[in-house]
């Protein structure tokens, strides 16, 4: 999968929870929570989206490291280089 | 502060007195208020203390002299005329209605007419159809006026001052039933305000709106229905025009159910007007339609039981009120 | 014959206009039940049905705007329901969704309409005559979501008064609480988002319709309550550590949001301070004995609509994030049941999303409570001599003074705080 392709399913998946929004047009620094006004809840719909799109549970933990577009890439792109075991 | 006791007579003449002596623009004028002392003693002994430039005796002429103090109004005096009852102020209607009321806007604003007309009104006294009506409902038709009903002591001595500081004119009507009324009243006597009612008793279980002699006769009412658990709320208009919505529709918010009392005649009286702003304002708060107890729609009677039954009095009112706050099973 | 009448969702609400029915003649009906759908500026809601019985006739036409109290079908009363609070047995606790409009068969024969005679050992009901209800009255009626048709007037020519209403209201609110306790959460479930337009998305003056509709609670709040407002601060390392403990080892699709923990120890909480869970009524405090919270929810067209998560004084942390799933995003979509909106008994708004620290809350009348929490931040905590940096939320209670002091606020937050550090045993 490449960045393009990840970054395609990564707006996928958030198209359904801020519908109004152009997740395509995020500044990658942005914190998307507070640009697309996701709360807590959409935030853990849009976790599982994407963990039936990817695959990747990701833990609590590392929510932190999801806050931004350019957060989201980098850790999924790692997740996806190189699988854990579930 | 030391409280006096005085009556509602010499609480007027005070407030006469006081404007005299601190405005030399001041002056009063009337029929027989100078050497006879004022049809109802209310300007006795001025006219020796202030003299005859200042307390003038007029010619049997309402629209001659309040047209003068519209005049000396214009040209910068503050005058006090005297009308000795409101009846005979439609003499003098014209003037009030086509030319004090209507100055200020007919000059695009240029001249205020700070004109103070004091009035007796109201029946009981015995004075028959052409001394006792009560017309300050009518006259709370007029934009451009202001009309003011002082019922309490407080309000003889203080209304008068606040008057003379509007620029526009104001009617103070004066219930003769109350000139000999005494009570006490706060040295220095406190200043006030010419927009608010007051609620001079609270209570839960329904409103009692009213002014002037009324007033007096409500709490007596209040007092009687408390004795038997209903516990009235008795407000004091104070102005009828403007009237202050907001503590009328307060008291009505808090219980559902008013009797409005008014000594004016019911068709198209201050009380009808009451009741519509209570329908435009608080119709979903109310529990029962509003109740009105006016006077008979008759000339006031000379004969006194006639005239008694004619007036809306303690006990009708107590009675109307229970009506209010009963329950049919 | 029972008049089913438009709903008050809310003391806010006025009309609305009616979408879908869910029922067609002869088709039988519990309490409960969902029976039409009816858009309002809050979106569009399930109406539930209040009786047991038969559907006579549909009055009301689909499309059509009606306010409060108008009649949209009528009803033929069945004699097991009448009375006496129905047993479970007769409650659809265990039927898959509430009869839909694709089903209109006839109902069994004891329900058809040429037997219904046999039916009348139950007293008929009063004939549909206008009745005589003081403005007051029907406006107490509507904020309380009682069918004048069920009071019984005192006033004049058998007005129905205040008084009467809330007699009434106090009744209901007896005999509602155990029925309602079987009702499973899950029939709200049975219709999927996408099988309806979401209306209020469609509409370009939906958020203005909220925006009023909110201003006109608000203001009636700040209007008639006197609030009172308490803070304190919660020490959360406990409840965190379960939390992070829980979700570790939950598949992704079942993980907890701290915000089921905080209804449930709100609930828990709420149960030894029961008058916070109560209506002010008139002039009284009537309490109420199921927790339903009204939880705070932001909405994508600029609102916030607090519908009610039923019956939390009886469900575990996993079943209020279950009935969660379940209700966010049918408040998201405006798709909320009649009474998510109307049986709300305490407010929840928790603000800590937004990076809030403290809420100072408005309450929701006839409510008389509102509990706050900001978000969970770590801060300096000085304990026993040595300062700390924990994982801290800002609680804080707005109470309706008329109703409360500040003593039984202040007690509540205690309890709160101490149910919080026991999170294993919410």
């Amino acid at each position: 999968m490449t960045e393009a392709d990840l970054k395609a399913a990564i707006i996928e998946c958030l198209a359904p929870i801020a519908p109004e929004a152009d997740p395509a047009r995020l500044d990658p620094e942005a914190n998307i929570r507070e640009s697309l006004d996701i709360d807590s809840y959409d935030f853990l719909q849009f976790l599982i989206a994407l963990s039936r799109r990817l695959g990747i549970e990701v833990p609590e933990a590392d929510y932190a490291r999801l806050a931004s577009m350019k957060g989201l890439l980098a850790y999924l792109g790692a997740r996806l280089q190189f699988p854990e075991k579930n | 502060m030391n409280d006096r006791s005085l009556t509602y007579r010499e609480a007027v003449r005070e407030a006469i007195r006081e404007a005299l002596q601190r405005d030399p623009r001041v002056f009063l004028m009337g029929e027989d208020v100078g050497h006879y002392g004022g049809c109802f003693a209310v300007t006795r002994g001025l006219l020796e203390e202030f003299g005859p430039d200042r307390i003038r005796d007029t010619p049997l002429a309402e629209s001659a002299f309040v047209g003068a103090g519209i005049g000396a109004a214009l040209g910068g005096l503050r005058p006090i005329v005297e009308i000795m009852t409101c009846n005979f102020s439609l003499l003098a209607a014209d003037q009030i209605m086509n030319t004090a009321a209507t100055l200020l806007h007919m000059s695009g604003g240029q001249f205020n007419v700070p004109l103070v007309i004091r009035m007796a009104t109201g029946g009981g006294k015995q004075l028959a159809a052409q001394h006792s009506h009560s017309l300050e409902g009518w006259y709370a038709h007029i934009p451009g006026l202001r009309i003011l009903t002082p019922a309490t002591i407080t309000d003889a001595r203080g209304m008068l001052g606040a008057a003379l500081a509007c620029p526009d004119p104001v009617l103070l009507f004066e219930n003769q039933t109350l000139y000999n009324m005494e009570g006490t009243l706060p040295d220095p006597p406190p200043a006030v305000d010419l927009d608010s009612a007051r609620i001079m008793r609270p209570g839960r279980h329904l409103s009692l709106l009213t002014y002037g002699a009324s007033l007096w006769k409500c709490l007596a009412a209040a007092e009687q229905l408390a004795t038997e658990g209903i516990e009235a709320e008795v407000v004091d208009l104070r102005t009828l025009r403007p009237l202050d919505d907001a503590t009328l529709m307060d008291s009505v918010a808090r219980t559902h159910r008013v009797l409005i009392v008014d000594e004016g005649w019911r068709s198209g009286g201050i009380s009808a007007e009451i009741s519509a702003r209570i329908m435009e304002q608080r119709f979903y708060d109310l529990e029962r339609p509003v109740a009105r107890l006016c006077t008979a729609e008759v000339p006031i009677p000379y004969a006194q039981h006639l005239e008694e039954a004619a007036l809306p009095q303690a006990g009708t009112i107590a009675a109307t009120a229970r009506t209010l706050v009963s329950t049919h099973d | 014959m029972i008049d089913f009448t438009m709903p008050s969702l809310g003391a806010d609400m006025e009309a609305a206009t009616l979408m879908a029915w869910k029922i067609a003649p002869g088709d039988t009906v519990h309490r409960g039940d969902v029976v039409a759908e009816v858009e309002t500026d809050k979106g569009l809601i399930e109406i539930e049905v209040f009786h047991h019985g038969v559907v006579e006739e549909l009055v009301a036409h689909i499309g059509q705007k009606l306010p409060v109290g108008a009649v949209l079908a009528r009803l033929r009363e069945t004699a097991p329901a009448t009375t006496t609070p129905a047993p479970p047995a007769a409650l659809p606790t265990t039927t898959p969704p509430a009869p839909v409009a694709a089903a209109p068969a006839p109902a069994p024969p004891a329900d058809s309409p040429a037997t219904s005679a046999a039916s009348s050992t139950v007293p008929p009901a009063p004939a549909a005559t206008h009745t005589r209800v003081s403005p007051l009255a029907r406006k107490v009626a509507a904020t309380l979501g009682i069918d004048l048709a069920t009071v019984t007037g005192s006033g004049p020519g058998g007005a129905i008064e205040r008084a009467d209403v809330e007699r009434a209201a106090a009744h209901a609110a007896a005999a509602s609480a155990s029925p309602q306790a079987a009702d499973p959460a899950s029939p709200a479930t049975a219709t999927t988002p996408a099988a309806a337009p979401d209306l209020s998305a469609d509409h370009p003056d939906a958020a203005t319709a909220m925006r009023r509709a909110i201003a006109a609670a608000v203001s009636k709040s700040n209007r008639e309550i006197p609030h009172y407002h308490l803070a304190t601060r919660i020490d959360m390392t406990r409840a965190r550590a379960w939390l992070e403990a829980e979700n570790a080892r939950r598949p992704i699709t079942d993980r907890l949001l701290p915000a089921a923990v905080l209804l449930a120890a709100v609930a828990r909480a709420l149960k030894d301070h029961p008058d916070l869970n109560a209506a002010w009524i008139g002039d009284s405090l009537v309490r109420r004995d199921a927790v339903h919270i009204n939880f705070a929810i932001a909405t994508r067209h600029g609102g916030l609509i607090s519908p009610a998560v039923l019956d939390v004084q009886s469900k575990s942390v996993d079943a209020i994030m279950t009935a969660l799933n379940d209700l966010i995003p049918r408040a998201k979509a405006g798709r909320l049941r009649s009474s998510e909106l109307s049986e709300g008994t305490i407010t929840v708004t928790s603000l800590g999303d937004l990076g809030v620290e403290t809420v100072f809350g408005v309450i929701y009348p006839p409510q008389v409570a509102l509990i706050g929490f900001g978000r969970l931040s770590e801060e300096p905590w000085a304990e026993n001599g040595g300062l700390f940096v924990r994982p801290v939320i800002h609680a804080t209670l707005a109470g309706d003074h008329r109703a409360t002091d500040g003593r039984t606020g202040a007690r509540f937050l205690e309890s709160l705080n101490r149910l919080l550090q026991h999170p294993e045993s919410l």
